[in-house]
């Protein structure tokens, strides 16, 4: 597959085919609603995009979440934002021109989505090798989801390496 | 939540605590997951940190391998806001005193 982001002068061009556009619009507003639920405990998901600061002391971590937890949420909730926005503006040819700060918004958003639907799936080490199986015959929603969290990780990959180059 | 029927006063941690650990630094560590990618933790600790390439990856590799690494160390107040930042950016990392 060919690379889906590369540098311009003032930024980073992305290059979406329509079902990946699609794809990537519908995992977006998914997880968005998710962000705007007010209770973080029982959801795996929202545990693992905010975690307790503090590892064996409940009261300071429940201190802290109670300082920095709207403005994390807020921030994850615009960064998607800037995502759907940037998928919007996509022209004819499938591009998406980010400027640096929108580019650093996709980052964090596509690694978000991989978060999300890596906790979904309970994602291990292990879980790499069970992508270089063969695919089960049929419609298998868990391949298929494995595929597309496989797909978030070579997307986010190419724009970390463009954004390092 | 349950309503306190005495207004709370100011929690303050024991003094004996801080007689301890009062002059021990805080840290803040990331530790390992199975979702970041290697790449990207690396490009985050350069981008929140200012760090080299090679003392990030080194740091990462560090995660990676040993399951955690310190990333910063300083008062807690800063450990805290460097906690922030780095669930901002979807890294795992707690704080505590070293």
């Amino acid at each position: 597959m060919a690379r889906r982001f590369r540098r311009t002068h003032d930024g980073v061009e992305a290059r979406l085919e329509p079902g990946e556009a699609a794809l990537l619009r519908d995992l977006v507003e998914d997880l968005l609603p998710l962000l705007a639920a007010d209770e973080v405990a029982g959801d795996p998901v929202l545990a693992r995009l905010f975690p307790d600061g503090y590892r064996d002391d409940p009261e300071a971590a429940a201190e802290l979440r109670s300082l920095i937890q709207d403005d994390l949420r807020a921030g994850k909730r615009a960064a998607l934002q800037t995502v759907l926005d940037g998928l919007s503006s996509r022209n004819t040819k499938g591009r998406v021109l980010l400027d640096t700060e929108a580019a650093s918004a996709w980052l964090g958003g596509l690694n978000d989505l991989r978060l999300s639907l890596g906790t979904r799936l309970g994602v291990t080490e292990e879980t790499y090798d069970e992508l270089d199986l063969p695919a089960p015959d049929g419609d298998d929603p868990r391949r298929q989801a494995l595929e597309i969290y496989a797909w978030l990780g070579w997307l986010q990959e190419s724009l970390v390496e463009t954004l390092m180059s | 939540m349950s309503t306190p029927t005495i207004a709370p006063q100011r929690v303050d941690r024991p003094e004996q605590d801080e007689d301890v650990r009062g002059d021990r630094p805080w840290v803040t560590i990331v530790w390992n997951d199975p979702i970041n990618l290697m790449s990207y933790v690396t490009y985050v600790l350069q981008k929140l940190f200012g760090y080299s390439r090679e003392k990030a990856t080194s740091m990462m590799l560090d995660v990676h391998h040993k399951g955690r690494a310190v990333v910063s160390a300083g008062a807690r107040e800063q450990m805290e806001f460097d906690v922030a930042r780095l669930h901002a950016a979807g890294l795992w990392a707690t704080l505590q005193q070293d």
